[in-house]
């Protein structure tokens, strides 16, 4: 079913953004993000972008302060979300003009608008950022 | 921006921050909650700005990792809203707070179809969205044709079908009985000539979907598919929004050549020709670029097409190119490529005969086994574990062997496993074999299971020739200061059976390897004594001329051990003391073990069900898949081959009694249908339907038994769509007059809701609606049920009754003889089970309203399952306790079939509905499911059971359960009672459902009567259900 979650965490470990697309329960979602977070934060830079953890992958990338990890089935091509990731900061950026995790923090409603705009139920929906943006920009324009 | 219209959750937002610590942060999040629950109780004040903002909140606490378990309903009324921030938000934080078994979800279905089939696009998008991000079975039914016309609509904008399509993806792949998809091969053939790439990349979802199903139907979209990819590789009609770092969408090339990977070839030589030249572009046409993002991009490319040339089985040509492409990147520098060419290279090794071109990348590949990032190491172990044959084993094995000792602990077991698996597998002679396995026990003793130790004892006990190296071997290991256990138990059994070869070498006399077996003792656990104690004996046995001396000390160990309180210890203790006073005697049947006959090792066995677990994994699905139905129908027809021996039995020298603790847990279950008195004998094996119904029988509600008790009996007839009839009848009423009362709602549906949740309605009718909530604790629970008279007028001659099975003790307090009008009164009940029994206390309920006498037998749901407690279960402590508990009474397997085919995720829902904690991870085949649960009794006190699934995904209708547990009678009921789960499912599997779904509408000829017609809509009505709740 491709991706299973999307998660951004600071370099404390901090949550900034979650998204699950299979259900979890709270418990087991704080022990996943537990997990993973310490298994992925604490690897050296030059160490490869994947991290298998239980029956997911996480393919991870970092951001200045903020790590983006996102959980995907083992059949997944690693690098195809890499990039995905990036294209999602990219837009990210494109809309707030040289993202930082504040942006992220303090308007976590329109980064999950975003991230809602390209993925659904853990597949990729759009990949344009000017379709992505589109409905973020009418948010803005009617509140 | 957006978010200075919210202020109060930026503040809130910053004061998180601001937090030092996590007790503030909770502190600060209580008081939120706080607050917002107060605003929520009195809603009328709030706008719907308020609203949103304190939805925002609720999510944003939800996301820090807190409980938010109140505001769903406003968050699911937000999506009714009229204006767009406010449905936006409630459509979003819907989707992040709830799951499709939410009971609120229901309350919108009528908004969201509104807004599905609506003309506002925008409103329609965030309805999808929604949709295929949590719709359920209900979603499934009442929207499935909505959303696939608008996939097909020619009037709809591209922003609008590609949600539709990932939509109608989630609907069937989580429903797939009710979304029809036959004949959609045309419709699915017209989407994949779409010109806008957004449509076109969810549709590839949706087809794949499809496709991985079923890809005979799709052979004609084929075609479609290499075009696309043609027309993206040659960047033909790509608009710039779509090209990424110069490379036309790489999602949408990778999405499409995965799904050409679930056809199994290419026949049309047209088709062939023109993939195989896109393909042979990308695998020479990508080079190594500065740009990180293009360099990725490309290479995602890259790897999709090696895999979908792999998969098609091209010429050797082609192959040996791909070949060469991995090894040039398994030598490169940057990490991701490094790893990805690993993980490919053991995919290739799977899917072709190209293992001698890959071994001579193997010094390469050892080397990564050193590299200083886990990820690689563990792909470098499974590539040459993968790549071993006989040729290589040696090297590989030693290699192994060697980073064993500096491995990190995270791979250790894995490493030792393997190494274990490819020493039986490919070793070149036995000594060897035996010598690398005591090395393993001796580096690496925790990760060594008992099956490969055994397997050591068989083939040295096989082979004569082997017998003195492997004695010398063991006593030499056993002269190091610290030994592993597991080291002694081995040690000590070659020593005692063959340690007496080594008689002329020095250091080897009967007492010296007496005494460096004996000094282990102090240091080993229970399980190891009685082995001691074997070898003891035999030492003693083969002690010529007799040593007094030696004889003294060995007899004061089994007298020391005769009072031993393990009665394992304790028995060959005494057993051998007797004997070994007969002297000569003695050595007839302390003679030396005979031969094992050959069975297959319990070690390969595993690595087997391995590979076909590491093949699922690779990119040829549907060959693996194939592999996987055959494995599970070969070991349906011989289950008996899966049991793995009993381990003491298999080594014990003597016949060790061990049947004994067999005859005690029958002789247990006959006391216990003694006790029960109207119980049948329970017998082990697996009962037929008509046993269950004889179990039951007597506690059966009166009027037709298969009614009343839900089992499969009755299920065909609900299914039939008469769901109230038999419920109906359960009621008897003891007036003389027949009277027209019926219940409200179905019984059987609200007993099965309960089993599942701990409050709700038990039984109503239109005078009385009786209520229950529960507390369950350790093997304890207490029971409220709230009765409350409906009416105007007191209900009186109130009378309860509790008819418990033998297994429950329940005690209810005075119920008073009258309820007074429109008065609830409240009747506590305590409960203790007593031991595992799925049988069910029934509650008999009488009262008279006017002239009416109504009596109605109602099942409690103090169940099986209550008595539960998930307990999550780590590897660590998972793997021995499953492989302790080694086959029957206490591990009992059985294939069920006649299953209702769910999804694999489903299954696990509704296993931890019934509180048995799914440990994923546990089992490394994805399609099997793993949990662990803890069962409170009295007599069994707390007792771990450990629950595998295995499904076979091509036939969904039949799966294998195996149980292990530390209690026959447990293990037992456990097992009947997730059977009764996954064949007997209730109507509504989660929470009170409707009575309608399984058949799409009841035919009229089985229509409920007029009088009840009425029911269904009330259990459909959540707002009703919701009423109803305490």
């Amino acid at each position: 079913m491709g991706i299973r979650f999307v998660l951004m965490v600071n370099k404390q470990g901090q949550t900034r953004l979650a998204q699950y697309y299979e259900w979890l329960t709270l418990e087991e979602r704080r022990a996943l993000e537990g997990e993973i977070v310490r298994k992925c934060l604490a690897r050296a830079e030059q160490q490869c972008s994947f991290v298998e953890h239980r029956n997911y992958k996480i393919v991870y990338r970092r951001y200045a302060s903020l790590f983006f990890l996102v959980g995907v089935d083992n059949d997944e091509n690693e690098l195809a979300i890499l990039e995905f990731i990036h294209l999602l900061v990219e837009t990210m950026d494109r809309h707030f003009g040289n993202v930082c995790e504040l942006d992220i923090m303090f308007h976590l409603e329109k980064a999950h608008f975003m991230l809602e705009e390209m993925v659904m139920n853990g597949c990729i929906v759009e990949t344009s950022k000017s379709s992505i943006l589109t409905p973020v920009q009418l948010m803005d324009k009617t509140s | 921006m957006a978010m200075h219209g919210m202020r109060g959750l930026s503040v809130f937002i910053s004061d998180i921050r601001n937090c030092s610590n996590k007790e503030q942060e909770r502190l600060r999040v209580d008081k939120e909650l706080g607050n917002i629950r107060t605003r929520f109780k009195n809603e009328k004040g709030l706008t719907p700005y308020e609203k949103k903002k304190y939805v925002w909140k609720m999510l944003y606490v939800h996301m820090l990792g807190y409980d938010v378990d109140f505001g769903h309903m406003e968050a699911v009324s937000l999506i009714s809203a009229p204006k767009y921030p406010e449905k936006q938000v409630g459509y979003i934080v819907t989707s992040c707070l709830l799951n499709e078994n939410h009971d609120f979800l229901r309350l919108a279905i009528n908004t969201v179809r509104n807004d599905i089939i609506g003309r506002n696009e925008t409103f329609q998008c965030l309805a999808l969205t929604m949709v295929g991000n949590i719709g359920g079975r209900e979603f499934a039914e009442s929207l499935a044709p909505d959303v696939q016309k608008l996939l097909l609509s020619s009037s709809c904008r591209p922003l609008v079908r590609k949600k539709a399509a990932l939509c109608l993806l989630r609907l069937y792949r989580k429903n797939p009985d009710v979304v029809n998809v036959d004949g959609w091969a045309d419709r699915m053939a017209q989407l994949l000539d779409e010109r806008d790439l957004g449509v076109l990349t969810s549709s590839m979802s949706l087809f794949v979907a499809l496709v991985s199903n079923n890809h005979e139907a799709y052979w004609t979209c084929l075609p479609k598919c290499v075009k696309i990819l043609e027309r993206l590789a040659r960047n033909q009609d790509v608009p710039q929004e779509y090209t990424y770092y110069g490379i036309p969408s790489p999602w949408l090339q990778v999405k499409t050549m995965r799904a050409l990977q679930y056809f199994p070839t290419i026949e049309d030589p047209n088709t062939r020709r023109v993939l195989f030249e896109v393909l042979q572009r990308i695998l020479m046409g990508t080079d190594v670029v500065k740009n990180v993002n293009k360099n990725n991009a490309s290479h995602a490319v890259l790897f999709e097409a090696l895999a979908l040339v792999m998969h098609l089985d091209a010429e050797k040509e082609m192959m040996s190119q791909c070949v060469a492409l991995l090894g040039k990147f398994i030598a490169v520098r940057e990490p991701n490529i490094r790893y990805l060419g690993l993980e490919n290279m053991t995919r290739m090794l799977m899917v072709t005969d190209v293992q001698d071109i890959i071994k001579r990348y193997q010094a390469q590949i050892i080397a990564s086994l050193k590299d200083p990032d886990i990820s690689i190491r563990r792909r470098a172990l499974d590539l040459l574990y993968g790549m071993c044959d006989v040729s290589n084993a040696k090297d590989i094995v030693e290699e192994l062997l060697q980073y064993l000792s500096t491995a990190d602990f995270a791979m250790r077991e894995e490493l030792s496993l393997k190494a274990a698996i490819l020493a039986e597998k490919f070793a070149p002679d036995l000594s060897w074999y035996v010598n690398v396995i005591l090395q393993l026990i001796d580096k690496a003793g925790d990760f060594i299971s008992d099956d490969i130790w055994f397997r050591v004892v068989q083939f040295v006990t096989n082979n004569e020739d082997l017998q003195p190296y492997a004695a010398a071997k063991a006593r030499e290991y056993l002269d190091k200061p610290a030994v592993h256990e597991t080291m002694v138990k081995v040690s000590a059994y070659i020593l005692g059976e063959f340690g007496h070869l080594l008689a002329r070498r020095p250091g080897c006399s009967p007492k010296e390897i007496f005494n460096v077996i004996h000094e282990k003792h102090p240091t080993v656990s229970t399980s190891t004594i009685p082995i001691l104690l074997s070898a003891y004996a035999k030492i003693l046995m083969h002690t010529h001329p007799p040593d007094p001396e030696l004889r003294n000390q060995i007899w004061a160990i089994f007298n020391k051990y005769e009072s031993c309180i393990d009665v394992e210890i304790q028995q060959r203790a005494a057993e051998y003391f007797a004997m070994s006073r007969k002297g000569d005697a003695l050595m007839d049947i302390l003679a030396e073990m005979p031969k094992f006959p050959e069975r297959q090792s319990a070690l390969i066995k595993k690595a087997e069900d391995a590979e076909i677990d590491a093949a699922e994994q690779s990119a040829i699905k549907l060959r693996a898949q194939q592999q996987m139905s055959n494995a599970l129908v070969v070991t349906n027809q011989s289950p008996a081959n899966e049991t793995p021996p009993p381990p003491v039995n298999q080594l014990g020298l003597v016949k060790m009694p061990s049947i004994s603790s067999n005859l005690d847990h029958s002789s247990a279950d006959q006391t216990l249908s003694v006790a029960n008195g109207t119980l049948t004998t329970v017998d082990p094996q697996p009962p037929s339907a008509d046993l269950l119904a004889d179990i039951l029988g007597p506690l059966a509600i009166e009027g037709p038994p298969g009614a009343a008790v839900q089992s499969e009996h009755n299920v065909v007839s609900e299914m039939e769509g008469v769901p109230n009839v038999a419920d109906g009848a359960a009621i008897v009423p003891v007036g003389e007059e027949t009277n027209s009362l019926q219940p409200i709602g179905n019984i059987a549906e609200r007993f099965h809701a309960l089993c599942l949740k701990d409050s709700g309605v038990l039984y109503e009718d239109p005078y009385i609606q009786i209520g229950i909530k529960a507390e369950w604790r350790a093997h304890h629970g207490r029971l409220v049920l709230f009765l409350g008279n409906k009416n105007t007028s007191p209900l009186v001659s109130v009378q309860a009754l509790i008819l418990p099975p033998a297994h429950l003790k329940v005690e209810l307090s005075l119920v008073p003889e009258t309820i007074p009008p429109r008065a609830q009164v409240q009747c506590p009940l305590e409960v203790v089970n007593l031991r595992p029994s799925r049988d069910v206390a029934v509650l008999d309920f009488s009262y008279k309203f006017g002239t009416n006498m109504v009596n109605v037998k109602l099942r409690l749901p103090a169940v099986l399952n209550k008595f539960l407690q998930p307990i999550p279960v780590s590897a660590e402590e998972f793997f021995p306790q499953w492989r302790s508990l080694s086959g029957p009474p206490l591990k009992l397997q059985e294939v069920v079939r006649g299953v209702r085919p769910l999804p694999l995720l489903e299954m696990a829902n509704q296993l931890n509905c019934c509180r048995l904690m799914i440990c994923p991870g546990l089992d490394p085949n994805p399609n099997n499911l793993v949990a662990s649960t803890t069962f409170y009794s009295e007599s069994t006190r707390a007792m771990l059971c450990l629950v595998r699934i295995e499904t076979d995904p091509a036939d969904r209708t039949q799966l294998r359960v195996t149980i292990a547990s530390g209690d026959p009678t447990l293990t037992f009921e456990l097992k009947e009672f997730i059977k009764e789960q996954l064949i007997d499912i209730p109507v509504a599997p989660h929470g009170p459902g409707p009575a309608t779904p399984l058949t799409p509408a009841p035919t009229p000829a089985a229509a409920p009567p007029a009088s009840l017609a009425v029911q269904p809509t009330a259990a459909n009505d959540p707002g009703a259900l919701l009423a109803g709740l305490l």
